[in-house]
């Protein structure tokens, strides 16, 4: 008898969903994007061509795949404004993701020592800001750090300060939010690795004459590696692609890829090259993503 | 508690047990009165306990006695609330884990996933600053004591359960530490690698002449290992003995029943005659047994017999031995064991005993059939009484 027969009908289809979703919620809408990128900008409804009609038949059809042209990436190159946008994407993802490691790191250790009935507690404590809409938390920043907010008035009132700070348009901004926003999904997978490694891996550390600093830096760090990769690309991936933060809290000097793609898209309503935009995005997100993946296959493959 | 180097011998032992003389040397390790609560759990409650260098001693007690907090606290993972623990003399009760000379076996193993077993094992030696060159002689000779050559390279979840075992013994041994503790070391072993496992490990201790002190609940292997055996109950040492003695010579009701099977007869002390007691009891009548080692005032007893220790026959045996410790019964089951069979029979007086029988011939030439009638005596000597 076939092991597979051990699941039912409806249980097989459940195996498969996932499938099926990833076709019809990211390739398929992947594909109209990615062919918008290889179409030109024009004044029309779509604002684009060539565009692809069935009623016209096969040599429309034709007509039209021949028409698309891979100009837009050319355009992506060429100029400054997007690679200096996509660099300090980069750059504002690492960094951010280093200092949610930062802080995260002590917050997952210290939930996952905490006893397990109030692991629950703290687990609570931070889910919680996530009741309340996101853009809400980011508006609430922008009135703690403007001139005569919240944070102004603390300093001007403690005397630490005597005229108002400027905070807001400013990087730091930009940073305090992006940490808020993040540091929930730097906490969870790392407290959901430290919380299953067995406490008695440190205690035989301590027994073979390993100092605390020691079992931390020599035990403890290397086994949460994986919680630490999950952590970070769950907030460097979303980062890179921020919108919303960067654009209420930091300055309009530089701008994010984010940013760009909304001003293609909706200001010179260039579909086109916001699309090519996007695209890039996808394959510079995926890229981490990869060597990841091969670095863990290499360490399998290593110890076999 | 009774601890073996105060009991006097007894007069009427028929065979002597090994029993290790007292060493003028104070022990390598005393512990003294120690007392660890959790909330108002009490897990130790009182203990205290010398072992000599070389020995080869096991905390012996069902789960929850506080056999692994004791050793756990010989480690350094807790501290005792009263009471000292000397090692070598020196009190070490808050020497914090990774300053002491002991080092652990864990139940689990406890091997790092991250690190092949060579890294496993040289772990400790690289935290005791020792350098590179030693410790890869030392982690050779280590792997070769276990016999685990040509798996260095290899992490722990590439190793069997019983290659683990002997990386987690070579790690916890590289170390070369005064004492070793192991706490269960044997329980994720299949039986008969665990038995083979057992007489490795004894060997293996006799030839480095370190002190070994095991935790387990396994009755079996705390007398196959063990020089010398401490039993817990709740907390507290019942007895400390060689496997011989605890067995032979239980010193409670308790400790009777939890190593080994035993049959007991609950009665009353008619007679106190010079080296015997007249016991009246409902179930078998009057019994006669052998005067404790350590003398009962209680009247109120029970006489315990080992199933082993019970002779079996159809009819009564002639002359003396049917005057005395004589019962009859029916077999109401019986279970053949291949080495033994036990018996169940149920007596005239309605308590149920076990006989055990060695099976010492291929053909059944002396087996007993269900609902057989038969007579079961034992020797005054054979019996030991215990308070109720």
């Amino acid at each position: 008898m076939s092991a597979r027969r051990i699941f039912s009908r409806p249980a097989r289809f459940a195996a498969i969903a996932p499938y099926v979703w990833m076709v019809l919620f990211f390739l398929v809408p992947f594909a109209f994007v990615a062919k918008i990128s290889l179409s030109q900008t024009a004044i029309a409804q779509p604002p684009y061509t060539p565009v692809f009609s069935l009623a016209g038949g096969w040599s429309s059809l034709s007509d039209a795949f021949a028409a698309l042209s891979p100009d837009n990436f050319r355009l992506l190159l060429s100029d400054d404004l997007y690679l200096s946008s996509y660099l300090r994407s980069v750059v504002v993802a690492l960094t951010s993701t280093a200092i949610l490691l930062l802080i995260g790191y002590p917050i997952a250790y210290g939930m996952a020592r905490l006893p397990r009935r109030w692991q629950g507690i703290a687990m609570m404590l931070v889910i919680i800001p996530f009741w309340t809409s996101f853009l809400i938390r980011i508006y609430a920043w922008v009135n703690i750090l403007q001139h005569d907010g919240l944070l102004n008035q603390i300093l001007l009132a403690l005397h630490l300060v005597s005229t108002p700070v400027v905070w807001l348009s400013t990087d730091s901004a930009m940073y305090v939010g992006i940490v808020y926003s993040y540091l929930p999904f730097m906490i969870l997978p790392l407290f959901a690795t430290l919380t299953k490694l067995e406490p008695a891996l440190e205690e035989a550390a301590a027994d073979l004459g390993a100092s605390p600093r020691e079992i931390f830096w020599l035990v403890t760090f290397p086994l949460s590696l994986p919680g630490v990769g999950a952590g970070s690309l769950l907030c460097f991936i979303p980062i890179v692609g921020e919108f919303v933060i960067p654009d209420l809290l930091a300055g309009s000097k530089s701008l994010m890829i984010g940013q760009t793609l909304w001003l293609e898209f909706f200001t010179n309503k260039d579909w086109p090259v916001a699309s090519s935009i996007a695209v890039v995005l996808l394959v510079v997100l995926l890229l981490p993503l990869l060597l990841y993946d091969r670095l863990q296959r290499r360490q399998l493959e290593e110890s076999r | 508690m009774a601890d073996d180097i105060a009991t006097p011998e007894p007069a009427a032992e028929p065979t002597p047990s090994p029993e290790p003389r007292p060493d003028p040397q104070p022990p390598i390790l005393r512990i003294e009165n120690v007392v660890k609560t959790f909330g108002s759990f009490r897990a130790v409650d009182g203990v205290s306990l010398d072992i000599r260098a070389g020995e080869f001693f096991a905390l012996l007690g069902p789960s929850g006695c506080g056999k692994t907090t004791l050793l756990r606290m010989l480690a350094g993972f807790e501290t005792p609330d009263e009471g000292r623990i000397l090692l070598s003399g020196e009190d070490i009760a808050q020497v914090l884990p990774h300053e002491r000379p002991v080092n652990m076996m864990f139940q689990n193993y406890a091997l790092f996933p991250h690190l092949n077993v060579r890294d496993n094992i040289a772990f400790g030696l690289r935290r005791a600053g020792m350098p590179r060159a030693e410790i890869t002689t030392r982690v050779a000779e280590m792997v070769a004591l276990v016999r685990l050559e040509g798996l260095e390279k290899r992490k722990p979840d590439q190793l069997s359960g019983g290659q683990k075992q002997r990386v987690a013994l070579a790690r916890s041994l590289a170390r070369r530490p005064q004492v070793l503790l192991l706490d269960e070391p044997m329980a994720a072993l299949d039986k008969k690698l665990r038995e083979s496992t057992q007489f490795e490990l004894m060997e293996l201790q006799r030839r480095l002449g370190m002190t070994f002190i095991i935790v387990t609940h396994d009755q079996e292997e705390a007398m196959t290992v063990a020089s010398r055996i401490g039993v817990m109950k709740a907390g507290k040492l019942e007895q400390v003995a060689v496997p011989r003695r605890l067995y032979e010579e239980p010193a409670s009701r308790w400790v009777a029943q939890f190593v080994g099977d035993i049959n007991l007869f609950e009665g009353e002390v008619t007679a106190r005659e010079p080296h015997r007691l007249r016991v009246s009891t409902a179930s078998a009548g009057e019994l006669v047994a052998a005067q404790p080692v350590a003398p009962i005032d209680e009247s109120k007893v029970a006489v315990a017999i080992r199933p082993e220790k019970i002779r079996l026959a159809l009819r009564r045996p002639a002359g003396d031995a049917a005057a005395i410790n004589c019962v009859e019964g029916i077999i109401s089951d019986t279970s053949y064991l291949g080495g033994k069979t036990v018996y169940k029979i149920r007596l005239d007086g309605g308590a149920a005993i076990h006989a055990a029988q060695a099976n010492t011939a291929r053909l059944d030439a002396d087996g007993y059939g269900l609902n057989q009638r038969v007579v079961a005596w034992f020797t005054p000597d054979d019996c030991v009484v215990l308070e109720r």
